[in-house]
């Protein structure tokens, strides 16, 4: 058995090594299917802190991972067609700057978790499960119904965005942006879930009852969780926009929620890498299994039920055999 | 707009909240005795609908095909229920969510290889095609009529199964007390594979319902499962006549929604923009009657505390 340590620097040293494979075996095609793991991993990450950490179980992050990627293709589409964004009372123009979206993006997200989260947290177990769900549906018809941003067929972006000093349209250079950004994301995940806030978030998860005796305002740690789970998710949800040059309302789909929750319960719940591990997993699936047979969703459905049923804990759970702190 | 234009529109809202009953009856039953959350109740909706395709395309026979969705899908339900679903009682909400998530892929993908990815079209019976003309010179679609009363007759078949029935009986002590009704020698895991088979039958009958108005293809099933969810979370998971509320309420507001909503906004806007807005927020607005409907009670109209 392995350290779980060990495990997840084990995880992160492949990741570096992608780029090199790629280049050594002149299949550039890999890098790209990277991109979209770590992408997936951070949407993951920002549902596992709600999810796993708080014990929220929201089936409706599709709907930040949406708003993340409409705040990219807005911004930029207005860019693209030199068309101010609004004129009155003041001019805002379109931007083509990754990290001007990223913060849009993430500020967008977050102001509609608020206002999801606010709704929601005011429920609890399955009611909230539908209530997320529900809401994420409410943007996926939105979006399709609104024709100004392309409707039902989704808005092109013919050049990926600037990141100053690199070229963002070599496919290694935006990987590394990705991976960049996850590593910080894990970063200050990992920091949040051991300090104050992490742990009383934690303990809420455990014992809602002792955390409220103690004193602990827990409707409002679990909606600071929300927000922040939130716009992690939104961020993603502007990188995968980017990387595919295109947003359509498929990203508020709900089965984009159910697929970032694959991630998680693949890897392992709670555990720091386990939408990591979980998205490049389900992505080497998806490559080899997509080109084993048209219906690989079947075997994808028979993996998911019996990881369900059988294998608690995910990857990570099977291969170090440790619980986490806060099972079940 | 006209008066009979509106009351039209009403009978549209009744039928398809009608509809929206008999797959919500089903999932607040299964949530009100096993506690179990089943996304996979879509794809029952979805295979009942093929059985009656795939029945009435080989007997041409509409009644038939009505009842092989019921058969179909029931048995299908009692299977998943035997296999897979069972294992799931005792887990958490995160588990059952996953788990019937993954029945979905399943059952998605199996339909498509065995259909294909084509819709199949199931054709309303002859004796129920054209219009009645109701009091008040009302012209109605027959068929729509015909599941307007359908759906009305199951609700009461089911509310007199509940309450006076000895099954029933189980039903709702099976609901209060698990334990308890175990102990006093009721065989539970049958109860609860009756439960799920019922509430299995009655999704397969509204997707054969439906399906002869649009058509019968993959997929069809999730979005009626999340207006469903809708449903039951305004009417309060696991009261049915929660269920039967909630889903009139749903029905009449989406169906009233879609055509008032731009004709309300025409009255002070110019029109295109009068149809893009209206048609944009009508899309919202049963998400926006949910959450009004939680901001004053959380866990719906006749759910329990």
């Amino acid at each position: 058995m392995i350290r779980e340590r060990y495990l997840n620097m084990m995880v992160l040293a492949l990741l570096v090594l992608v780029p090199a494979y790629a280049v050594l075996m002149d299949e550039p095609f890999t890098i790209t299917l990277a991109s979209r793991a770590v992408i997936f991993a951070l949407a993951g990450v920002g549902l596992n802190l709600a999810l796993g950490q708080g014990g929220l179980v929201s089936f409706g992050h599709a709907a930040y991972f949406g708003m993340g990627g409409y705040a990219m293709g807005i911004l930029a589409s207005h860019a693209q067609n030199y068309e101010p964004l609004m004129e009155v009372p003041f001019v805002i123009e379109g931007t083509n700057s990754m990290p001007v979206i990223w913060l849009v993006a993430i500020v967008a997200s977050a102001l509609l978790a608020l206002l999801i989260g606010a709704l929601s947290l005011r429920t609890t177990g399955v009611y909230f499960i539908m209530v997320t769900l529900a809401f994420g549906q409410m943007f996926y018809y939105f979006t399709i119904s609104w024709p100004a941003y392309g409707g039902e067929d989704g808005l092109s972006i013919y050049v990926r965005n600037q990141f100053p000093g690199l070229n963002t349209l070599d496919p290694i250079q935006f990987y590394g942006i990705c991976f960049v950004l996850l590593l910080a994301v894990l970063y200050g995940v990992n920091r949040l879930n051991k300090s104050p806030f992490g742990l009383a978030l934690n303990g809420a998860h455990q014992n809602e009852e002792r955390a409220l005796t103690v004193g602990i305002n827990v409707y409002r740690l679990r909606l600071v969780a929300f927000v922040i789970s939130g716009a992690i998710t939104g961020l993603a949800g502007a990188l995968f926009a980017d990387l595919n040059r295109f947003v359509s309302p498929t990203m508020f789909s709900w089965g984009v929620s159910g697929e970032i929750m694959i991630f998680i319960i693949l890897g392992g719940v709670a555990r720091l890498f386990g939408p990591v591990v979980g998205a490049a997993v389900y992505i080497m699936l998806e490559h080899f299994l997509g080109g084993l047979s048209e219906y690989w969703f079947i075997y994808l459905g028979v993996i998911l039920l019996f990881v369900v049923l059988f294998a608690k804990g995910g990857i990570i759970g099977g291969l170090s055999k440790k619980e986490t702190r806060h099972a079940g | 707009m006209t008066t009979i234009l509106l009351i039209e529109q009403v009978l549209n809202g009744l039928q398809f909240g009608v509809m929206l009953f008999l797959m919500a009856a089903g999932l607040t039953l299964i949530f009100g005795v096993m506690g179990l959350i089943n996304l996979a109740h879509g794809s029952l909706y979805m295979i009942g609908a093929f059985a009656a395709a795939a029945v009435a395309a080989w007997t041409g026979n509409f009644l038939l095909a009505l009842m092989a969705s019921l058969i179909v899908a029931a048995i299908a339900g009692a299977i998943i229920e035997l296999t897979v679903i069972r294992r799931l009682y005792d887990r958490d909400h995160l588990d059952q969510v996953l788990a019937t998530f993954a029945l979905i892929l399943i059952f998605s993908e199996a339909t498509r290889w065995v259909f294909g990815s084509f819709p199949l079209f199931l054709n309303i019976p002859d004796a129920l095609k054209g219009t009645i003309i109701l009091p008040g010179g009302i012209e109605y679609s027959l068929y729509r009529l015909t599941i307007i009363l359908i759906g009305l007759a199951v609700a009461v078949g089911l509310f007199l199964l509940i309450s006076k029935t000895r099954v029933g009986m189980r039903i709702r002590a099976g609901e209060n007390d698990r334990e308890m009704i175990g102990a006093l020698g009721v065989d539970i895991s049958v109860l609860y594979t009756m439960v799920f088979a019922l509430g299995a039958a009655l999704a397969g009958l509204s997707g054969a319902l439906v399906g002869a108005i649009q058509s019968v293809e993959v997929g069809m099933g999730e979005p009626v499962l999340i207006l469903a969810f809708v449903v039951i979370v305004i009417g309060g998971i696991g009261s049915i006549k929660g269920a039967l509320a909630g889903a009139i309420l749903v029905g009449l507001t989406d169906t009233l929604g879609r055509t008032m909503l731009p004709v309300i906004f025409g009255t002070f806007m110019e029109a295109s923009s009068a149809t893009t807005v209206g048609s944009a927020l009508a899309s919202m607005l049963i998400y926006i009657l949910m959450a009004g409907v939680l901001l004053f009670k959380p866990t719906g109209l006749f759910g329990k505390a």
